[in-house]
């Protein structure tokens, strides 16, 4: 299990290709990643606040249920914070197992989680001024899933 | 005790995180004392039902005591992924 949590930009190809590798018994691999949208064509920029005294330890904690749950071979969360442009990659998450169902499964209990569970708060600037995004409830109704 | 806030609670108290001498019993009774401190205090915690706390780095409820915390956090319902 593998969490980071970093300013820095990722690639997420580079990441997949070296994820799980040391394992013979992966049959499945499934990523997912997240990555800044412009909607309305006017984002400067996307503000990615956390809370660093919480944020790996809710991860480790979110990645550690997912593991135990489909039992995985292996799984790989990133996420960034800082300053990010549209089109940035924001974060990341990969999942390994025996069989596809179980992986994406993981994968999807993982990004329903995160975007409710980890302390990231996430504000835009536009030229209109900035905001805060506000969580939907779509997102905290999506937890009742698993 | 320290409090941090994040997000737009922190914008709207000012401060990242202050030290708190509190003799609260709850998370309520803390919320209760700041508000009574300053308008900033009361503007971030009008409605109680968009923030978010925790208590030692661990999500926790509004009524849940403060016994033995060293760390509380205020902020709204969390956006990650």
């Amino acid at each position: 299990m593998q969490i980071r949590v970093q300013s820095e930009p990722f690639d997420a190809g580079t990441e997949l290709n070296s994820f799980a590798q040391t394992r013979t018994d992966v049959g499945a691999v499934v990523s997912f990643t997240g990555v800044v949208r412009d909607t309305d064509g006017n984002l400067r920029e996307m503000l990615i606040e956390h809370y660093p005294g919480m944020t790996q330890s809710a991860i480790t904690k979110i990645a550690q249920e997912a593991t135990d749950r489909w039992a995985l071979a292996d799984c790989l969360v990133i996420h960034r914070h800082g300053p990010l442009k549209p089109g940035a990659p924001i974060m990341m998450v990969a999942t390994a197992a025996a069989h596809r169902a179980a992986a994406f499964e993981a994968a999807d209990f993982l990004m329903d989680y995160l975007k409710s569970r980890a302390p990231f708060w996430k504000k835009e600037i536009t030229d209109d001024g900035a905001d805060w995004v506000a969580a939907k409830d779509a997102d905290e109704d999506a937890l009742g899933r698993w | 005790m320290n409090v941090m806030y994040f997000a737009w609670v922190r914008e709207r108290i000012g401060v990242p995180q202050e030290k708190v001498e509190t003799e609260a019993a709850t998370v309520n009774d803390l919320i209760a004392e700041l508000t009574a401190r300053e308008d900033r205090y009361a503007a971030a915690f009008a409605d109680t039902s968009a923030l978010r706390v925790a208590l030692d780095q661990e999500l926790s409820d509004f009524d849940a005591p403060l016994t033995g915390v060293q760390e509380v956090a205020f902020f709204p319902p969390m956006t990650g992924g």
